[in-house]
């Protein structure tokens, strides 16, 4: 353990619960022909997973993403829809 | 320089010359003077540290526990029911490793509402991990206090210490003490350096939660913690010896043990009561020692394996575990079982501030010689035994 | 402010342990954009500990402390009189908490550290019940609401603890909601700048607890601002300033939409119309929205909180 006694200290990583992103049922599909960059998506992710590029443009970090679905019900243009895991797209 | 001041007023003074740098605390009869006496200082500069006059005991300890996590030397005094009700946070500070002093004035616990000296309300929380002193003179308390902090503080240790001594008969009774410069105490105990620290330079996570794998090795950390207690107590009140001249004596005080065939184990103001009835008893042609328990937690049952060879131990508690019996009386019988034949007796007395005086001590182990007594006893109640 | 203009730099991790949809999780990123790294966050024994993750990971990029459920408001008083000890005085520190802990069980931890005057930000993300343990009623649960301690519909109203936090005269305190991200940020920002206790209050729609479908979380969000069911106000210098679509409810200048289409949202108020509807029920509902309001809106005009 760290610092020289035995107690609870932790540190920040990526995936403290593991890899979330085989919780989901549906996944987040984007079509960025129809991305206005409003990045509503971005901020209502309650994960962090939707990541937000220099130029506004966003992409879709699958080994997280739970496929809450808020990205999809928030997207002005629906250019994200949520497809159905597995089904080999 | 020699004062003369009550238990209470000397823990304050102890805790403010330790130099604390947080102080949260409750008042309750009788520690009350403690959370006064250290405000003051607080507010006249004397001690020079945050104090929060919280809304609980539980919060106090909470408090206590959110200052000690940031790196910094802390203080809290209760009794009685307000140990009882941070008893959750004891837990949580002792396997925090936060090196926590503490006094605790022994009081009992009601219904009914009892103010007076017992052990029951500290006996009631040795299963937390923190270090338990007894102390039996004003002196005591006042270098035990600032020996727990060079105790708690070390790398090796981390563990809270609870410092208790009896209500009333401690807190509130005057007696002279040799109080040390500040500037030899500063030398005796270092400021603190924690191992550990909540900093935003430093984003760590303290207390989530932790997976079954991994809990045992904390506890274990915690025992060998204590196991080395054993051996730091004698070590540090040696140094204080050297360095101020007082001395109480190590894991436990021995008086007149080496040619005793009876003796008392007890512990608190019992054990300075106990002195005087072994001076009464040898006076009689009774071969009594004492053995004053200091050290409750890490129980010191190495040095009672030791002592019990050839002798007759007269417990006398003044708490119970309902359901087991006296507090020492069933440890000291479970350090003993494999290692040691030697009888032990058990007295309960004194529960709930009712007096014991050295004569009825005395009365106890004569009781024990003559083969009059039960293996347990419990003595005083409804005017049984002396005034 | 638009969404675009809040800070880039993310505090908190994917991968943490919050539920799909969270409300917690995201309130606390958006928190986190606005307090920024010189911060500390305590959390009391709730379901934002189990979402940061379990030892030796987190998911948080600050320090955050852990502490037993009733006494997070403690903790924190000890960890602001540790930082002044050590020249921190001007680093955040935050208390994160469910309504569990701050309403019930945490409330006289919180009520001494406010009326101590204790410089710090206490948010409540409020999902109405003790979610952490399994969607008991707490009290801050609505009336009628099905939890399971209340499996009929809670028979008592909420308590008001907002007006308990304005009753100790604190300098700061602020409602919001995760579905609008920009308030919620502004209003921590709003704290941060305040010397003493502020108290920030951010109704958290929990998807499991509510029994919604998840993807709604934000939408059902909307829907308590827009019915009246939550307002978005602020309190400061004893003034109270509604926000948003809440200060055109309060001023009417616009219909609040039917409380029904709030309820009929959530599978906790289901009870409430099938297999009949529960007039009596839905009727108090109504007559309390009402009652509230004007109680607000009395505040308002006499200028009193």
């Amino acid at each position: 353990m760290s610092h020289g006694v035995k107690t609870t200290i932790s540190y920040p990583v990526d995936g403290a619960m593991g890899q979330t992103g085989v919780w989901r049922d549906f996944r987040p599909v984007l079509d960025s022909s129809k991305c206005v960059k409003c990045l509503k998506c971005w901020i209502s992710c309650p994960d962090a997973c939707i990541k937000r590029a220099e130029d506004d443009t966003i992409s879709i970090d699958y080994v997280y993403c739970k496929g809450c679905g808020i990205c999809a019900n928030e997207c002005p243009t629906k250019a994200i829809t949520m497809t159905r895991e597995g089904l080999g797209e | 320089m020699i004062i003369i001041d009550t238990g209470d007023r000397i823990a304050a003074k102890a805790a403010q010359m330790a130099r604390p740098e947080f102080i949260a605390a409750y008042p309750i009869t009788p520690q009350t003077v403690i959370v006064e006496k250290t405000a003051e200082y607080a507010e006249t500069g004397e001690l020079d540290a945050e104090y929060v006059r919280v809304e609980s005991e539980h919060s106090a300890m909470t408090a206590v526990i959110g200052a000690a996590i940031t790196g910094i030397r802390t203080f809290t005094a209760t009794s009685s029911h307000g140990l009882a009700l941070m008893h959750e946070m004891l837990h949580w500070a002792a396997l925090s490793r936060l090196p926590i002093v503490m006094v605790n004035v022994n009081r009992t616990l009601g219904p009914g509402w009892n103010i007076w000296a017992d052990q029951t309300d500290a006996l009631a929380q040795r299963d937390t991990g923190w270090v338990q002193f007894y102390c039996a003179s004003c002196q005591e308390i006042f270098d035990v206090i600032v020996q727990s902090y060079r105790l708690a503080e070390m790398e090796d240790v981390q563990l809270p210490i609870m410092v208790n001594y009896d209500a009333f008969v401690l807190s509130h009774t005057s007696m002279p003490v040799e109080i040390p410069e500040q500037a030899e105490i500063d030398k005796f105990l270092p400021p603190y350096r924690a191992l550990w620290q909540i900093d935003p330079d430093d984003p760590i996570t303290y207390a989530n939660m932790v997976p079954q794998a991994y809990y045992g090795g904390i506890r274990k950390d915690m025992q060998d913690a204590h196991e080395r207690v054993k051996d730091l107590v004698p070590r540090i009140a040696n140094d204080w010896k050297q360095r101020f001249g007082t001395d109480h004596g190590g894991l436990i005080e021995q008086i007149q043990c080496d040619d005793a065939d009876y003796i008392l184990v007890t512990m608190g103001a019992f054990g300075a009561e106990a002195k005087v009835a072994v001076e009464q008893l040898r006076d009689e042609g009774v071969k009594a020692g004492l053995a004053r328990i200091r050290v409750f937690r890490p129980f010191p049952a190495e040095v009672f394996r030791e002592l019990a060879k050839g002798r007759t131990l007269v417990v006398v508690d003044r708490g119970v575990s309902i359901g087991a019996g006296g507090g020492i009386y069933t440890e000291l019988k479970s350090a003993l079982y494999g290692h040691s034949i030697a009888p032990v007796h058990g007295f309960i007395a004194g529960l709930g501030g009712k007096d014991v005086t050295y004569g009825e001590m005395s009365e106890m182990v004569k009781r024990v010689a003559a083969g009059n007594a039960a293996e347990v006893e419990w003595w005083g109640l409804d005017g049984q035994g002396g005034a | 402010m638009a969404v675009k203009s809040l800070p880039k730099e993310e505090l908190v991790r994917p991968g943490g342990g919050g539920c799909p949809g969270c409300p917690s999780s995201l309130a606390l990123r958006i928190a986190l954009k606005a307090l920024g790294k010189n911060s500390v966050v305590v959390m009391p024994a709730c379901c934002a500990v189990v979402c940061v993750g379990p030892y030796p990971k987190s998911s948080i990029d600050i320090p955050v402390v852990s502490i037993a459920f009733e006494a997070a408001a403690a903790a924190a008083s000890g960890i602001v009189s540790g930082f002044k000890r050590k020249g921190k005085e001007d680093a955040n520190v935050v208390v994160w908490a469910g309504d569990g802990g701050t309403y019930d069980i945490g409330l006289q931890a919180l009520s001494g550290a406010v009326e101590r005057g204790t410089d710090f930000i206490y948010i409540c993300y409020n999902n109405e019940m003790y979610s952490n343990t399994g969607i008991q009623r707490s009290g801050a649960t609505p009336f009628g609401a099905w939890t399971t301690t209340t499996w009929k519909g809670k028979d008592e109203r909420k308590k008001d603890l907002p007006a308990i936090m304005r009753a100790h005269g604190l300098p700061y305190m602020a409602t919001a909601i995760p579905s609008y991200q920009e308030d919620l940020f502004r209003k921590v920002q709003k704290a941060m700048s305040i010397r003493g206790p502020k108290y920030i209050e951010i109704l958290a729609p929990c998807p499991p607890g509510w029994r919604f479908p998840m993807e709604k979380m934000l939408e059902v969000g909307r829907l308590a601002v827009d019915t009246g069911a939550f307002a978005l106000y602020e309190y400061e210098n004893g003034r109270l300033m509604f926000n948003l679509k809440s200060k055109s409810i309060l001023e009417k200048k616009v219909e609040p939409k039917p409380i029904e289409e709030y309820l009929q949202m959530q599978g906790r108020f289901a009870h409430l119309f099938k297999p009949e509807r529960n007039e009596a029920a839905l009727s108090q509902i109504r007559a309390e929205l009402d009652e509230n309001w004007e109680r607000m809106r009395k505040q308002v005009e006499c200028g009193v909180a």
